[in-house]
């Protein structure tokens, strides 16, 4: 990366303090993104993907908690912010986008009164200039007659154009990074294009790296540059969209790849990787995804592996590990 | 809107005529009332010329046709016990209690939403603990053992505040008050604080357990996620959803106040709607009894229909039935 | 179930096991009467009229014999009150189990038949919880006070009073049940059971009941609290338990007329006792809701 990463998250730890001991849902993970770049983060529900983004932008729910690791944006470290501070960071700096539009806005104000709130808090403009910019931002989200729908109501929307507000909402301060959090998981099939696109252009234009979680490697195969798999809190792979697709090495990856149906193809079966994610409470010792590995060997059952550089892409799996003899 | 409150005005008319339907039923047939006016000794000929009298020998839609006409003018026939007419009886007894029950409201109000806001913000300081549990032993309490306790401490300890009766009232047209003078404002404090404090705690902790639920919404995450500040995010956004709901509760509590006002002035004596009835039930006076069914009911369909109405205009989900949704 | 997280959860709050323990306390007190107290306050040869009016034992005039003092007819109070809590709680149990067993039928009907049948019986039910419950209560009482003839009346008062609290409360039971039997109507094995030609009725039965009892619980729970505070009002009021059976209420109502000469304990025992018996039952049926909550959890 020729600058500073404008996000940079290094052995983060996220934790969950239970009656019956302490649940680990994000575990050392560590990773950067560019400006202006689009990560996305995928993995199963529960692989602790949504927890990052919510650790990023500090709104873990309490009991959990950062345990560990640090956050900095643009170099400054913002997890062990106190509270206004953080407050301040978000919204300005760090946008967010979740995956469902109707419970996203209240539903007792103008989506203007919304809009307008936002820009006021973070911005030092006037409430005229702030309600000129409430529509500009409409306007670019592809919302049609602007100036008469800033005073509509939540439910006088359908699913795609609501979550095209969340998106103004979330860009109307200008922040720097956006989390979107399965921005498109709840809206119609024909739609989601429509909103990955939108993202995709608004933050270009924008200037804003994109955190882009989600369980649908079709959409991250269309808009990231680099992605992250997640499995059972850890980072598994991460590297550059093409590379991690078309030659996935972790064989967690390479077994989801394999395991999207593909047009065209006349298969008989689909491919499917044996047993589950383990449950946070028994994630097994060493590599985590070793009991469903058909590449698994000793040092898998016994140590962790951290993240080996192979090309472009890091690998947690041992069959990388250059002492081990290399690929296999 | 117009086609809202007129379908509501319909549907309180049946409600009306329903409850008129129940009274009627009390009135007529609950009892002898020839028998009851006549006494002991009297032949068959009085008997069959008092029926012929009060109409009793007609057919019994002609009945309830006549009884529905007579309450809408006010006239609910005469005592058994006082043998006064009893529209004359309530209107002498209901300033005193409307005067209670809107003092006891109004406290339990007053009070009740700014502690539930409370509590629900700041759930774990030990003034939320404190309130939680006063608020259960509030809800223990018999409303009677309050008023009891109240007065042996006020009234017989302290000699400070008069254990029953209204003091003195100014009579203003038909409606007598007692806020005019020391005397009856001194009366009003321990009947009014006694008949408050159950709906108070109820007010409370259900303004609370609402705020919960709100604090848990996404658009709450979603208003934290841009940034907004503390006191936008609460009161702004969570207070106003908070209250939507319990304005409806709240209108349907004023029934609470009633009811309990007949204990409430029972206790003190107070010469109320309440007291009457009671002394009616004890003495099977069915003309009051049907009377009060009737007034409670009218009371009842008139706050339920004001509350719908509030809700229709605070919440505008209900108002736009005909959205501008369009496009995506 | 005693490795459960209600358990569990039951254990580490210790203010809730002081109240199932009170509770406890007082059903058996209740029950066992007659052999515990110290005196039967209610067997006329027993009673003596030079020892009405005795204060509480650790005041000046007090005597060790009435811990709690005497009445106005030299009942020991102590005595009263656990007779007198003897009838609070088999009215309140009773008229629990009446609205239970009428708003759990209610319900499944409902919600199994569908229809306009259930449409009526919510109906009436929504209307039904929109009054408080005292005032239905009070209302069936005076109905039936003014229907039935005096003596028939005072005979099947205590039944009056029952069936009135129970009318008044079984609303919230109908609509849970209710609730629950519209779930387990939708799901396949119903359907699958019509198939096979067993009666879907019976198999639902035994679905919807066990995944109901949990909230049923809270509810009854709940409910005992208030009904037991039902009757008391009514029998402060005048119109609930006859005179011959006092409970707790009744005995809060005939000391009442003596709390301005100063016989403070006959009323304010009396009324201790019954706050904190309601008070436990609420504790108990407050934490159950907590504890059988899922989403709090």
């Amino acid at each position: 990366m020729a600058e500073a990463p404008i996000l940079e998250v290094k052995n983060l730890r996220v934790e969950f303090p239970t009656r019956r001991g302490t649940l680990v849902a994000v575990d050392d993970i560590s990773f950067s993104i560019a400006p202006g770049e689009v990560l996305g983060v995928v993995g199963e529900s529960g692989a602790g993907k949504s927890m990052t983004g919510a650790a990023v932008i500090g709104l873990i729910e309490p009991p959990g908690r950062i345990a560990g690791g640090s956050i900095s944006l643009a170099g400054r470290r913002i997890d062990d912010l106190p509270y206004e501070e953080m407050r301040k960071v978000r919204g300005r700096e760090i946008g967010a986008i979740f995956q469902d539009p109707l419970t996203s806005l209240n539903p007792l104000y103008t989506i203007g009164r919304q809009t307008t709130e936002t820009i006021l808090t973070h911005l030092p403009v006037s409430q005229a200039e702030a309600q000129q910019r409430a529509i500009g931002l409409l306007r670019e989200v592809g919302i049609p007659a602007a100036e008469k729908r800033i005073d509509h109501y939540p439910h006088q929307f359908s699913g795609g154009m609501r979550q095209r507000v969340v998106i103004a909402l979330a860009l109307a301060a200008n922040p720097k990074l956006i989390i979107a959090d399965e921005p498109t998981t709840a809206l119609d099939v024909s739609i989601q294009a429509q909103i990955i696109a939108l993202i995709k252009k608004l933050c270009r234009e924008h200037g804003a790296a994109v955190m882009l979680v989600t369980h649908d490697m079709g959409v991250i195969a269309e808009t990231a540059d680099r992605v992250a798999v997640m499995y059972a809190g850890r980072i598994a792979e991460i590297g550059p969209v093409r590379d991690v697709i078309k030659a996935a090495r972790h064989p967690y990856t390479d077994g989801l790849m394999a395991s999207i149906p593909k047009v065209g193809r006349t298969d008989a079966r689909l491919a499917q990787i044996d047993g589950a994610m383990p449950r946070l409470n028994a994630i097994p010792r060493g590599c985590a995804f070793n009991p469903r590995c058909t590449k698994a060997f000793d040092r898998c059952r016994a140590e962790r592996p951290e993240p080996m550089r192979v090309g472009n892409s890091d690998v947690a799996c041992w069959l990388y590990d250059a002492g081990q003899g290399g690929t296999r | 809107m117009i086609a809202f409150v007129v379908q509501r005005l319909l549907q309180s008319v049946l409600v009306m005529l329903a409850v008129a339907f129940i009274s009627f039923a009390l009135f007529r047939y609950i009892g002898d009332p020839v028998l009851i006016m006549l006494g002991q000794d009297f032949t068959r000929e009085q008997y069959e010329m008092l029926v012929r009298d009060l109409g009793l020998d007609q057919p019994f839609y002609v009945q309830f046709a006549k009884f529905v006409v007579s309450a809408v003018q006010g006239e609910f026939g005469i005592s058994y016990r006082l043998a006064r007419p009893v529209a004359q009886l309530i209107a002498e007894r209901l300033p005193a209690t409307l005067e209670l029950s809107m003092m006891a409201a109004l406290l339990a109000l007053t009070i009740g939403v700014p502690m539930g806001v409370y509590t629900g913000l700041r759930r774990d300081s030990w003034l939320s603990r404190f309130f939680l549990t006063i608020s259960l032993v509030g809800v223990s309490l018999p409303t009677f053992l309050i008023g009891i306790l109240l007065i042996l401490v006020f009234a017989v300890q302290l000699g400070v505040l008069p254990s029953f009766g209204r003091g003195d009232v100014v009579k203003l047209g038909s409606w007598s008050t007692g806020f005019l003078t020391t005397s009856g404002l001194k009366a009003l404090v321990l009947p009014a604080v006694t008949l408050c404090l159950f709906q108070l705690t109820l007010i409370m902790r259900l303004v609370r357990s609402e705020m919960l639920e709100v604090l848990r919404t996404d658009y709450i995450k979603f208003a934290r996620a841009r940034g907004l500040q503390n006191r936008a995010v609460n009161f702004g956004h969570a207070l106003k959803n908070t209250l939507v709901p319990v304005i409806t509760i709240t209108g349907l509590q004023i029934g609470g106040i009633i009811a309990f006002a007949i204990v409430t002035e029972t206790v003190f004596q107070w010469p109320g709607m309440g007291l009457l009835f009671i002394q009616s039930v004890n003495n099977a006076d069915v003309p009051v009894m049907a009377a009060y069914l009737l007034l409670v009911g009218f009371f009842f369909v008139v706050i339920n229909l004001v509350v719908d109405l509030l809700y229709y205009v605070v919440d505008p989900r209900l108002r736009i039935d005909r959205g501008a949704a369009s496009g995506h | 179930m005693l490795d459960s997280d209600v358990f569990h959860s039951f254990r580490r709050n210790p203010v809730v096991v002081v109240s199932a323990v009170v509770t406890t306390v007082f059903v058996l007190a209740a029950l066992l009467a007659p052999w515990i107290t110290p005196y039967h306050p209610y067997d006329l040869a027993s009673l003596d009229l030079n020892d009405a009016f005795t204060p509480p034992a650790w005041t000046e005039d007090g005597s060790r014999r009435f811990l709690l003092g005497t009445d106005d007819q030299g009942r020991d109070v102590l005595s009263t009150i656990v007779f007198g809590a003897r009838v609070s709680l088999l009215v309140g149990f009773c008229a629990v189990l009446f609205a239970m067993t009428v708003g759990i039928t209610l319900g499944l009907v409902s919600g199994y038949v569908g229809g306009a049948v259930e449409s009526v019986i919510m109906r009436v039910a929504d209307v039904q919880l929109t009054f408080p419950g005292i005032l239905i209560a009070l209302l069936i009482d005076g109905l039936a006070r003014t229907a039935l003839p005096r003596d028939l009346h005072s005979e099947i008062a205590l039944y009056v009073v029952i069936f009135a609290i129970g009318i008044a409360n079984w609303p919230q039971f109908a609509r849970t049940v209710r609730g629950s039997t519209l779930v387990e109507k939708s799901k396949e094995y119903v359907q699958a059971a019509r198939v096979i030609g067993l009666h879907p009725g019976l198999i639902m039965l035994r679905h919807v009941l066990p995944n109901v009892m949990g909230p049923v619980l809270v509810i009854a729970t709940l409910s005992l609290g208030f009904a037991i505070l039902a009757e008391a009002t009514l029998s402060f009021l005048g119109v609930g338990v006859p005179p011959t059976r006092p409970s707790l209420g009744t005995l809060i109502r005939v000391g009442n007329d003596f709390l301005f000469s100063g016989e403070w304990w006959m009323t304010i025992f009396p009324g201790a006792a019954l706050i904190v018996l309601v008070l436990a039952v609420n504790l108990l049926g407050d934490w159950l809701r907590d504890a059988l909550n899922p989403k709090l959890r």
